[in-house]
């Protein structure tokens, strides 16, 4: 346990990168997210097509495959990104898909009536998209995101078999220096839990002010 | 072919003529979902001012008219002119889209399930539209808003949100952001239906205000003492055609078609 104490800078600066990749990719798929459900359910046919089959192809494969894809892959064809980098645009994009299913959800459930009131008031599809939809469907899509956004900080475990020394690979890294296991992967799993329940507290916060008209 | 040229010179739509008074002119309006023919070949116009009740059994066309006028629907055949907006069937989709918004400038829709947006309080809902749609500055916007508020008697409830009015409250509150818009047709699409038996008459008494206003209005009601009372002008509808159009008093007491008399004693009877 000492020894965990000792190393907990870090641990800490491990815990730092896992935070950093999986807010910066929350947010880049928060708006992927958004944008591939408004082209499924709005866009013309071309556009609805690539939209199905962005979240077909990232649902249907892991996300471990899509980091080798992304790291060792591309630079075959003459594309070398960083190991942030892509991990940035893998879990970007994994989330996205995620997200886009719970946002065409969320818009979908607002009602038929609300978007014909907005019309018959003549404002625009898309004043109408973003005064008087969006903002409905948000709260629904609170809850489902709060799953996703969780599942993401610990899948940016994954990211550690690209080299980046997030959480995990800071234990790994140490576990491999001292042989011993136990207490680095619990203070580990003890920094996880703490993260995850941050994020609950933000979506909860969140909820609530979203919920004060209901 | 003297028939076929005469059907094509036939002009697709009714012209806008400024010397008709007529604020809504419906010709040869056809609506079908499918196989199933909503609305049949519906023609009539309206004079600006009249108050029209469109009465019929459920399921006659009542609503998909009142749906068409207002820009919801497209017509799957015939031309529907309210004011300067215009649509035809025939038009091409741009062309439609142009149509559709005219004719949602000079309606107003009140809907039987009020769709107030509930992340807006009452004044919020007022003014959204003003504000977005016609620049209203958003001063103009709450004062324009607050005396609509007033005389639907809702000023004290400016700032709360829809979920918590009661079900009279909010179809008042619709009916005041529909009013913000200053449309010069009303559409009230059975506008109490969804209310408590009890908080009836406090929307009817508001409808009845509108008349005051010189506004058009069509209003599908089911209460017949209510359209006989303020409506001039009814249309009868029956499986998706116009069956009787007469004068509300005539119509109320002595229907001009067998169909329609019967529909009148069908509730009748119901009611007592």
């Amino acid at each position: 346990m000492e020894l965990v104490w000792r190393h907990a800078g870090f641990l800490l600066l491990g815990a730092c990168y896992t935070l950093l990749v999986t807010v910066v990719s929350m947010v880049i798929g928060l708006l992927v997210g958004l944008a591939n459900a408004v082209a499924w359910l709005y866009g013309p046919p071309m556009l609805r097509h690539i939209a199905r089959g962005y979240v077909s192809i990232i649902r249907g494969t892991p996300l471990l495959v899509q980091l080798f894809v992304i790291y060792y892959g591309l630079p075959d064809l003459g594309i070398t990104l960083g190991p942030l980098t892509s991990a940035y645009i893998a879990l970007s994009l994994d989330a996205g898909a995620y997200l886009s299913e719970t946002f065409r959800g969320a818009i979908l459930s607002v009602h038929k009536g609300q978007v014909e009131a907005a019309y018959s008031l003549q404002l625009s599809p898309w004043r109408t998209m973003r005064r008087i939809v969006l903002p409905q469907a948000a709260r629904a899509a609170i809850p489902p995101m709060g799953n996703t956004f969780i599942g993401m900080l610990k899948q940016s475990s994954l990211v550690s078999v690209i080299t980046v020394t997030e959480l995990v690979r800071a234990a790994q890294l140490l576990i491999a220096q001292y042989y011993v296991v136990m207490p680095f992967y619990l203070a580990v799993a003890v920094m996880y839990w703490v993260l995850s329940r941050l994020f609950s507290a933000i979506l909860r916060h969140i909820e609530g002010r979203l919920a004060v008209a209901y | 072919m003297p028939t076929d040229d005469s059907a094509r010179e036939r002009p697709s739509a009714p012209a806008p003529d400024p010397e008709t008074d007529s604020i809504v002119a419906v010709q040869s309006l056809t609506k079908r979902f499918g196989e199933l023919t909503v609305l049949d070949e519906v023609t009539f116009a309206c004079p600006a001012g009249a108050v029209v009740a469109v009465v019929g059994p459920s399921g006659s066309g009542k609503s998909t008219l009142l749906r068409c006028l207002a820009g919801l629907e497209l017509p799957s055949a015939g031309v529907i002119r309210v004011g300067d907006g215009q649509v035809d069937a025939t038009w091409s989709r741009r062309r439609l889209r142009g149509g559709v918004r005219g004719l949602r400038t000079h309606t107003g829709m009140v809907f039987q399930s009020f769709n107030l947006f509930p992340h807006k309080t009452a004044l919020g809902n007022i003014i959204e539209a003003p504000m977005a749609v016609k620049g209203t500055p958003r001063r103009q916007a709450i004062e324009e808003a607050e005396a609509l508020l007033e005389s639907v008697g809702l000023i004290d409830k400016r700032d709360e949100y829809p979920s918590r009015l009661s079900g009279g409250q909010r179809q008042r509150a619709a009916i005041a952001r529909s009013l913000a818009m200053k449309p010069q047709v009303m559409l009230l699409d059975e506008a109490t239906s969804a209310l408590d038996p009890e908080l009836v008459s406090e929307v009817l008494k508001v409808i009845e205000g509108l008349t005051d206003r010189g506004l058009t209005m069509f209003l599908v009601t089911h209460h017949m003492e209510f359209a006989a009372r303020i409506a001039e002008d009814v249309l009868f509808f029956d499986h998706g055609r116009i069956v009787e159009r007469a004068p509300a008093d005539r119509f109320f007491t002595a229907p001009g078609t067998e169909r329609a008399a019967r529909f009148l004693s069908s509730l009748r009877v119901h009611r007592r």
